[in-house]
């Protein structure tokens, strides 16, 4: 998803010289284009997230609109006090990428596992949240929040390829593939594809609908409203910690629109991880996987 | 001098708002008096008919717990009526003890926690060079808050980028929350320090005018300027002059009126 972010920039950078993309010292092999053909336009400020987003912030005040790429503890955690005060108080045109959302770079450790950041950038107001599922909505969602007032967070990860879809991207709109079902799973970010993979192996068994749930705030709530509203069983699942994320912001809509539906939520229980694994082990050993999604199905509609 | 006039208004109308609102920190407001007047009635390209202009000088204010005096020398110089002072710290009004840009014309930006200041102004000198233009940008930082890491990697940043527009000042006062900040965690040598950095750094005396006002105007090409203004805590007023508790009291009725007695006859 990073080549489908910088291509996406590229193509705004060319017709936008007020559009600046500043670096924590990481792209390395993807942005040296950028930086070569853009000068004025790119910014490395070195391994320095705090004062990253207050430059990122001067610059937008000053008119710029700003995008600014780091791993994705890094460009949250780091700087949340610098991201609240700085850029969401002035509403600023600050839009935060992050590479490595969950567990993309499990293998690395902790450090380096983005599991808190949806619910600590959504719980912030007004800042637009999106993960996209692939790399086409990548592009888009870089195109679509660069337009937005305010602050945005971008999650991306690595694009096996397994959620390629002809729908457009659009934002506050989740992307919804219906089977005329009961049955809902409402992903977000790459882990749609074990939603999908889900949906082959209950072939035959049990139909299932899916939601890529990428713009998790700033969503229009009607649209979801209206979607989710027909379903008995309703199932989020995130490579996150279950305390607000996506699960959340699901139940919230469902408690306060006082909906009769039975939602189960598979995300990360509440802990840091210590076990070394890539991201498909730890989706596994994490019970984020499909066969777990398949199990849970069956289970709560008692198939055997 | 204009400003001398000024600062003494600014005194008054700070010692007041603390009074009024029962809030804290005037000894940190009293200190950069004499800073904000000669910036904003010599120094600064900055005026309420000006305030969209890209072109206009920034000033930001990093120390934002030192509120009071930015609010009283925006006032005092025509950005929104001297009475609006008396709203200060009351219910329901913009005027935040920790300095606030919402609804209050003149405020560049928000601050409160320190460290933050430094890299925006960084930000905004930087986006000035990239466009060519050749407005300032003037940030005011404590010297307690220099504590903060965040302003030494603004600093590098701006030295590596030449940002000879990005004027800093420090409010050297030398107090913070409990006691010197040579006793709780050294800045000394500071000036090296800073110079190590890479960018110019001048020392002066932070309620000389015509120093200041000297100093501002003194800046060198290619390299960000750092101001330490050696300053008092709480100047102006006999009995808050370099006390560490007037971070935190308001002055009473009868101290205000010392208060006001100290500042119209001037300490030496």
């Amino acid at each position: 998803m990073r080549t489908a972010f910088i291509n996406a920039l590229t193509e705004l950078a060319k017709n936008d010289k007020d559009v600046v993309l500043i670096t924590g010292d990481l792209g390395f092999g993807t942005f040296e284009p950028f930086e070569e053909r853009f000068p004025g336009q790119y910014f490395n400020v070195g391994i320095a997230e705090q004062s990253m987003i207050g430059i990122a912030s001067g610059l937008a005040k000053a008119g710029k609109k700003v995008f600014v790429y780091s791993i994705g503890n890094f460009v949250t955690l780091r700087c949340l006090e610098q991201i609240r005060n700085d850029a969401c108080y002035h509403n600023l045109n600050v839009n935060l990428v992050c590479q490595g959302g969950g567990f993309t770079y499990g293998a690395l450790g902790m450090s380096h596992h983005a599991t808190e950041d949806l619910a600590i950038m959504r719980v912030l107001p007004e800042v637009t949240v999106v993960a996209p599922s692939n790399s086409t909505h990548t592009e888009q969602a870089v195109k679509s929040v660069i337009m937005e007032s305010g602050v945005s967070y971008l999650r991306l990860e690595k694009d096996l390829g397994e959620n390629e879809t002809s729908t457009p991207f659009k934002l506050g709109f989740p992307d919804y593939k219906s089977s005329n079902s009961d049955v809902l799973v409402i992903a977000i970010g790459s882990i749609v594809s074990e939603a999908f993979k889900a949906q082959t192996l209950l072939t035959g068994i049990k139909k299932i609908s899916v939601l890529d749930f990428h713009t998790l705030s700033q969503y229009d709530e009607s649209y979801v409203f209206n979607t989710i509203k027909k379903y008995k069983l309703i199932i989020t699942l995130e490579e996150h910690q279950k305390v607000g994320g996506l699960g959340s912001v699901i139940s919230d809509l469902i408690v306060e629109k006082q909906l009769c539906i039975k939602l189960k939520k598979m995300a990360i229980n509440n802990k840091l991880i210590s076990e070394v694994g890539n991201q498909s082990y730890l989706r596994k050993v994490n019970g984020l996987d499909a066969i777990t999604l398949v199990n849970l199905i069956k289970s709560e509609l008692e198939i055997d | 001098m204009i400003s001398v006039k000024i600062a003494n208004r600014v005194r008054k109308h700070s010692v007041d708002m603390v009074h009024r609102g029962k809030s804290s920190h005037i000894g940190s407001a009293l200190s950069m008096v004499d800073i904000l007047a000669v910036l904003y009635t010599d120094f600064l390209n900055v005026s309420p008919d000006n305030l969209d202009d890209p072109e206009r000088d920034y000033f930001i204010l990093s120390k934002g717990h030192g509120g009071a005096s930015l609010y009283a020398t925006l006032a005092e110089v025509g950005f929104f009526p001297v009475e609006e002072l008396s709203r200060h710290y009351q219910n329901g009004s913009p005027f935040s003890g920790h300095v606030s840009h919402k609804g209050i014309p003149g405020v560049e930006f928000s601050t409160g926690s320190l460290g933050h200041g430094l890299p925006v102004a960084t930000g905004l000198a930087l986006a000035s060079k990239i466009d060519g233009r050749s407005n300032k940008v003037v940030v005011l930082v404590g010297d307690g808050e220099l504590m903060e890491g965040a302003n030494w990697e603004a600093l590098l940043f701006a030295a590596h980028h030449r940002l000879d527009n990005l004027i800093v000042v420090v409010d050297r006062n030398r107090l913070q929350s409990f006691k010197d900040t040579e006793k709780t965690v050294a800045l000394d040598p500071l000036d090296k320090k800073i110079d190590a950095f890479g960018a110019d750094c001048l020392e002066i005396d932070g309620h000389d005018h015509e120093a200041l006002y000297r100093t501002f105007s003194s800046t060198v090409e290619g390299k960000p300027t750092v101001i330490i203004a050696n300053t008092i805590k709480g100047k102006g007023v006999s009995y808050m002059e370099n006390k560490v508790i007037w971070h935190y009291k308001f002055p009473d009725e009868e101290q205000l009126k010392i208060a006001h007695s100290d500042i119209s006859r001037g300490l030496k």
